[in-house]
């Protein structure tokens, strides 16, 4: 906390506010044809998961990818992590082209790093022996789900949230690298961190073990962090000190946060926007409020009646659609969300509406909302 | 929904303690309570309150280390705590059912989903084979909202949603009048959850169910419970009309629940968050257990552990600080 800020201001001063653009992200894995398919010749089948994607993400935003199981959500994160190769599409991060950085340094790569930080290079080229994809993931760090699943039982909390240091060759020298665990520690919450330093994840509660897991998140000092449903395991008198606390990070490292989750109630609380996914497309985009108080397409609309609000005179007729997201395989014709969409007309199995302009910042993919306005760019 | 006056299942000062190495962890304490006919009951509190454990005691399905030491459970006014190892277990099923949490993926891989109804069929003696329990089998997915054709499919053919919805196919299969869901929808999709709740509120209506909702999430529970019972510790906190509940909540613990949660109306309301931890239900405070973490704490409640009492007509709650007045 106490350099951390004029870190982040010398840092701001030299990049773009913008620090991710993702633009037509297509991610498709193509079925296994088998023998009888081969011979035949057929075309081989193919899975969807992120069909044309495109959204950007300032410096200190919090954006949340809000959908159902199978809407290409996590997809979409592994991509921007460069964990899985992107099919199509290209992904900015602060304004480098970061699609296709590999595991081998080549010459883009090498220019790519120095340009992401390159006073740190200069000043220790030795830090990075290998200088690509692992460099951007210095930058981009990931939170997942499950807290009891992605600490190692027989790691200790120092273990744990050193290792990454270690990944990265960065404080070799031993006090400095205690300081900088210690001080991930307090950011996330435990305090006092030497309290913390010894015990094993059995030791700690489910709002602890994830404190733990954010805290090797924040030791690498990222700039984006994609929290992957980071409470939805965890019991709802602590999800609030978690949210809060990713909240903080925003307000006083400058951290963008890509918050991943299929409950609309939690998203509504800290994000400044909310991207709508859909069968791999986005379906609406905007500013958390606009969306939440004039939602534009209908799969929004029937999300938002179905989250729970805690208050019994306000139940009101949710809107449950049937069944589930159905397979990224067949796709319908014309709107993907058609087959579900309570208010589909005649048109939308012909036209596959793309984003339009509905009101400043927010962008909804709806035949009915088209009209006569112009097509978002 | 009219909701019949007499109990169906009445709890009386219900004590369930685990012993162990690590000494006697006291996981219920004292626990009254009464469900009606056609009732919907939610059992609200944050992980290790001893939700589970209560439900357990009541069916009679505790674990080897977990003891009922005190209390009486009556189901239509016979105790069911001092029936025969046989008997209880025509009551579970026949009259109880439990749709245990995560009870969708304890369905056998192997064998198709409506030869694991028609099991149940046959092992209660409500079908004498499995091929004559098809036609039971067909009635019951129906009823949850699955096509009868789908009864030959395996469980890896169902999606989540339609697993917990056979889950309840088989809660139902010899026509209880109580069923227990333990976090029936904790793992699903929004969406799914809606259509779970929407399902259970149905039947609830269509076959009288009375139905013990047992969750940590007080936002399920406002949306379909006509009665809420928020547990702590091992004892009742509060209990009372869910109305009154969110309206007007007495415990400070029901009022911090509330205020932890999102409400989509009040999108810039900070969360807050309840600081601190259940108690160790093995190493108790002397006094209330709620003293540790409670914002109203005065000395009195560090020693004495306040009793269960009605503060209002039919509402209890266990609280030095509520008053005639309120708090």
């Amino acid at each position: 906390m106490s350099a951390a800020p004029t870190a982040v201001d010398a840092r701001r001063s030299l990049v773009p506010e913008t620090v991710l653009e993702v633009e037509g992200l297509f991610k498709h894995f193509p079925l296994p044809r088998g023998l009888v398919g081969a011979l035949l010749g057929r075309p081989g089948r193919v899975v969807h998961a992120v069909d044309g994607v495109s959204f950007t993400l300032g410096r200190g935003e919090i954006l949340a990818l809000v959908g159902e199981s199978g809407c290409g959500k996590t997809t979409t994160a592994l991509s921007l992590m460069g964990l899985l190769p992107a099919s199509a599409g290209s992904i900015r991060f602060n304004g480098q082209d970061v699609t296709h950085l590999s595991g081998r340094p080549d010459g883009a790569a090498r220019a790519t790093v120095a340009a992401l930080d390159g006073a740190a290079y200069r000043r220790e080229p030795s830090v990075f022996p290998s200088l690509t994809l692992k460099r951007l993931r210095r930058q981009i760090q990931m939170i997942f789900q499950d807290p009891y699943e992605s600490l190692n039982p027989r790691a200790t909390v120092y273990e744990a949230v050193a290792e990454p240091l270690e990944v990265h060759g960065l404080e070799p020298d031993s006090e400095s690298r205690l300081a900088r665990v210690c001080r991930a520690l307090e950011d996330s919450g435990l305090k006092p961190a030497q309290a913390f330093l010894g015990r094993l994840p059995h030791e700690l509660s489910g709002g602890q073990r994830q404190r733990v897991v954010i805290a090797g998140a924040l030791v690498l000092e990222p700039s984006l962090i994609i929290a992957d449903e980071p409470v939805s395991m965890l019991d709802v008198s602590i999800r609030a000190d978690i949210l809060n606390l990713l909240d903080d990070l925003r307000t006083r490292r400058g951290i963008s946060i890509l918050y991943i989750t299929h409950d609309l109630g939690t998203a509504a609380c800290f994000t400044d926007r909310i991207a709508v996914m859909y069968l791999g497309r986005i379906v609406e985009i905007g500013p958390t409020r606009r969306v939440l108080a004039d939602p534009q397409h209908p799969y929004t609309r029937a999300l938002l009646s179905v989250v729970p609000v805690p208050n019994p005179r306000l139940r009101r007729k949710r809107l449950i659609l049937s069944g589930e997201t159905p397979n990224p395989i067949d796709l319908p014709s014309g709107c993907r969300f058609r087959p579900r969409c309570p208010v589909a007309v005649d048109r939308c199995a012909i036209v596959d509406p793309g984003l339009t302009l509905v009101g400043e910042g927010h962008q909804a993919a709806c035949v009915l909302v088209e009209g006569d306005r112009p097509a978002a760019t | 929904m009219e909701i019949d006056a007499s109990p169906l299942l009445d709890v009386r000062h219900l004590s369930t303690h685990f012993v162990t190495d690590e000494g006697v962890f006291r996981a219920v304490e004292d626990l009254s309570f009464q469900l009606r006919r056609g009732e919907f009951l939610g059992l609200v509190g944050e992980s290790g309150c001893g939700k589970t454990t209560a439900m357990l005691s009541v069916l009679r399905l505790l674990p080897a280390a977990g003891r009922i030491v005190a209390g009486e459970v009556r189901l239509e006014g016979e105790d069911i705590l001092a029936l025969e190892a046989a008997e209880m277990r025509r009551v579970r099923w026949r009259k109880m059912s439990i749709i245990f949490q995560g009870a969708m993926n304890a369905l056998n891989p192997v064998r198709s989903v409506g030869d694991q109804i028609a099991e149940a069929l046959v092992l209660h003696e409500m079908a004498p084979t499995y091929h004559q329990a098809g036609k039971r089998v067909a009635e019951l997915l129906e009823l949850v909202g699955i096509d009868a054709a789908r009864a030959d499919q395996y469980p890896h053919q169902y999606s989540g949603g339609m697993r917990q919805r056979a889950m309840i196919a088989m809660a139902l299969a010899c026509n209880p009048q109580i069923v227990i869901a333990d976090e029936p929808t904790t793992a699903l999709d929004v969406m799914i959850q809606a259509q779970i709740l929407e399902l259970l509120e149905r039947l609830q209506g269509e076959l009288g169910l009375a139905v013990i909702l047992v969750t940590h999430d007080l936002s399920v529970v406002a949306e379909v419970c006509h009665n809420v019972l928020v547990m702590y510790g091992g004892v009742l906190a509060e209990y009372a009309t869910v109305d009154a509940i969110y309206n007007e909540p007495l415990h400070p613990y029901t009022r911090l629940l509330l205020e932890a949660f999102p409400d989509l109306s009040r999108p810039d309301a900070r969360l807050v968050s309840i600081p601190g931890q259940p108690p160790r239900l093995n190493a108790l405070p002397a006094g209330c257990r709620f003293a540790p973490r409670c914002p109203m704490v005065i000395d009195r409640c560090r020693v004495e552990a306040p009793p269960v009492r009605q503060v209002r007509p039919g509402r209890w709650a266990t609280c030095h600080r509520i008053d005639e007045e309120g708090v």
